[in-house]
């Protein structure tokens, strides 16, 4: 089997095959990045207009639009498609294009399986939409999906949410497998691993992440399985189980979760800075140890999501001290990117703005992150709106500028023209003001006591859930103006040049743009 | 051999994977073994096994207030004869609970004890208690169920009031065994 694969690849060194089979059969690291992008895309504009439903019913207070039964079923499916289809898709996507490129390899390691882990994806997510069209309606627990909610008292269709996720944890393994035996086995000779580029050092990282917690995910959706199905009683109390146990295994998987979904943008950040300051990154020896510690210290502080549960006073403090000690490493890269930005050349083309204004928003949302770390304070905060400021805080101007700065970044060298940086940069400022007016306003009814999760609220609330309604729609509506940005890009852009930034230093730049088909066959030699 | 370095490496992931899907399973009887050593969650504990004749400390009173709850899904009554007792620490001490089953079934049920402020715990012991057996009524039966406990004479001065609470659960067929 494999000699005849082995003469067909060395006979005709082919492009890629024509028309749909070229998606669904290719191995090529490229195409499959490209999938993961465009699939993530798709999922970020479903689990977008999910929230646009939702800001559009707290448009004002009482209840018009959609029914509490329907708003509880939309944020939920809106948290679980960003997080699992909007997110992580779209770096895995990234690392798919960049990393091998990064590395000086012709393809990952493991291209079959990158092709498996890929289309499983878009069945766990058909799965898990078709349960809005079912009866009884999809999931309306909360993506966090707290036991007996999602068992005892969840709605049918819990099931195939359950299969959803095992198969998105089964592509998310499979992905972060191929990505570390990418990064270990098939770099090129003289890379060595501190001289790895930072994103590829965020994305080996994070594939040990997502190693360690995605099986307990699948772990604790089988216990639940198992609890709604075959009469185990785990998470009810009534057969000796707890309630409480859910939340512990939930969050020992969700808060490593949640650096998984911004160590790559931290990585594209540090890869993107330096270029547009014409300087070396600052402290590259501290970034790579302060992202590991990031990782290592996100496996003792999942506790601090739940500090109204009822803990012993001991298990409160180790908790909060171990989540602001978190505040070290990450002080660390915040100041690195600062310093390698200080008295530098700066310029700011588009995914400059978007790097920059991640430094920023990020840094604003891991303070009101620390101030939710301080346990006493915690009980006023927890479950407002201040908990949604904070993570929408992190998650969109973190991970999703993140997402956005790396394709304006790479895009040239993708598919070969450049964008308009003109249009760019009004998608920027659009998403920049529409994401704080958005999020900015839920500080403020959060800590004035407003609950997350209700479709109705006080009067006094009004005014700035308008606003954020307002910026909501803005942010919205810009984002296809990206999909037209990327869309003109690809059809009728400038070509690009071979290095495409001025001072864009790493293997991706010393190709062609676009990137061929195939690149690096031969090792480069890396001094 | 890249090929070879890449079967070590995916092998050496896969039982990373596996393990890990392990400990997830792993985490339940631990959270069981922390919660009966911490008190978490007001957790009481099982039987207490008296070896020796406790003294009584004669000054002081400790207030225990009973409180009784139904899950949603459970038609019984369920209530303390007693809704407050005081007691001396190391006396040991009992007290009735009374179930009725007014379905026209016969129905299982198993109570859940929880303690609180829960760091008093590991001061409360109970001697003999319906809550470490299930009850089986007839239609209509009703029953005196009791709980024998004694408050430890260390427990420290400013809890001078706890409140046992039980909830009572209906136990499904699938989940009776």
């Amino acid at each position: 089997m494999s000699a005849v694969i082995e003469t067909h690849d060395h006979n005709h060194h082919h492009g890629p095959a024509k028309g749909w089979q070229r998606w669904v059969y290719t191995t090529n690291h490229k195409d499959i990045g490209t999938l993961y992008l465009w699939f993530s895309f798709i999922m970020f504009l479903v689990g977008g207009s999910m929230a646009m439903v939702i800001r559009a019913e707290l448009f004002q207070p009482g209840l018009q639009i959609v029914a509490p039964e329907f708003f509880n079923q939309m944020t939920t499916m809106h948290g679980l498609i960003m997080v699992f289809g909007a997110v992580m898709p779209a770096f895995v996507g990234l690392a798919n294009w960049m990393v091998p490129m990064m590395v000086g390899a012709p393809d990952m390691a493991l291209p079959r399986m990158n092709n498996l882990s890929f289309w499983i994806l878009p069945f766990a997510f058909t799965l898990l939409l078709s349960t809005l069209f079912m009866e009884g309606g999809a999931p309306n627990f909360g993506w966090t999906f707290y036991a007996p909610l999602s068992t005892t008292y969840a709605p049918d269709t819990v099931t195939f949410f359950i299969f959803g996720v095992h198969i998105i944890g089964a592509s998310s393994i499979m992905g972060a497998i191929n990505i570390v035996a990418t990064i270990l086995n098939m770099r090129a000779p003289g890379m060595t691993l501190m001289k790895m580029p930072l994103f590829v050092w965020t994305w080996l990282i994070t594939a040990y992440l997502l190693i360690a917690v995605m099986p307990v995910l699948a772990g604790v959706v089988t216990m639940m399985l198992m609890d709604i199905h075959f009469g185990t009683s785990f998470f009810s109390a009534a057969g000796g189980g707890d309630p409480v146990l859910f939340q512990h295994v939930f969050w020992f998987f969700g808060h490593p979760e949640v650096y998984i979904m911004i160590l790559p943008a931290f990585g594209v950040v540090s890869q993107i800075i330096p270029t547009f300051s014409r300087k070396r990154l600052f402290g590259y020896t501290s970034m790579v140890y302060a992202t590991s510690s990031i990782a290592f210290l996100s496996f003792i502080v999942w506790a601090h999501h739940m500090f109204t549960v009822g803990m012993p006073l001991a298990g409160e403090l180790f908790f909060m001290y171990a989540t602001m000690l978190i505040a070290v490493p990450t002080g660390v890269k915040v100041f690195n990117w600062v310093t390698t930005m200080f008295r530098g050349s700066l310029t700011f083309e588009t995914p400059m703005l978007f790097a920059t204004s991640f430094v920023v928003l990020f840094t604003i949302g891991g303070f009101s992150g620390l101030m939710l770390a301080i346990a006493p304070a915690d009980f006023q905060y927890h479950d407002t709106y201040f908990v949604v400021a904070h993570f929408h805080y992190v998650l969109v101007p973190g991970a999703i500028f993140g997402i956005m700065a790396g394709v304006y970044y790479w895009l040239p060298k993708w598919c070969g023209n450049m964008y308009n940086e003109t249009l760019g940069k009004c998608h920027f400022w659009l998403s920049f003001v529409g994401m704080n007016l958005t999020f900015f306003p839920m500080h403020f009814v959060g800590l004035a006591g407003m609950p997350r999760r209700i479709p109705d609220y006080a009067l006094q609330f009004a005014d700035f859930n308008q606003i954020s309604s307002i910026g909501g729609f803005m942010f919205g509506a810009t984002q296809l103006l990206f999909l037209y940005i990327v869309i003109n890009a690809i059809r009728s852009g400038k070509p690009a040049s071979q290095q495409v930034w001025e001072s864009a230093e790493g293997l991706e730049w010393s190709i062609p743009s676009p990137a061929p088909y195939h690149t690096f066959s031969t090792p480069p030699e890396v001094k | 051999m890249p090929n070879q370095a890449n079967n070590r490496i995916i092998i050496k992931l896969l039982a990373i994977v596996f393990g890990m899907f392990c400990f997830g399973f792993a985490l339940v009887p631990l959270y069981d073994v922390i919660c009966n050593i911490t008190g978490l969650n007001g957790k009481t504990g099982g039987r207490y096994e008296l070896v020796e004749t406790i003294e009584v400390d004669q000054d002081r009173w400790i207030t225990v207030q009973f409180t009784t709850s139904k899950n949603a899904q459970m038609p019984w009554e369920f209530r303390a004869k007693e809704a407050v007792v005081k007691v001396r620490p190391g006396e040991i001490n009992e007290a009735f609970f009374v179930a009725t089953n007014t379905t026209d079934r016969t129905m299982s049920a198993q109570a859940v004890p929880s303690l609180s402020p829960f760091s008093a715990t590991e001061y409360f012991n109970k001697t003999e208690c319906f809550c470490f057996n299930q009850q089986t009524l007839e239609p209509g039966e009703s029953i005196d169920m009791p709980l024998r406990f004694f408050v430890a004479k260390e427990i420290p001065e400013r809890m001078s009031k706890l409140t046992l609470s039980y909830t009572l659960f209906s136990l499904p067929e699938v989940a009776a065994n």
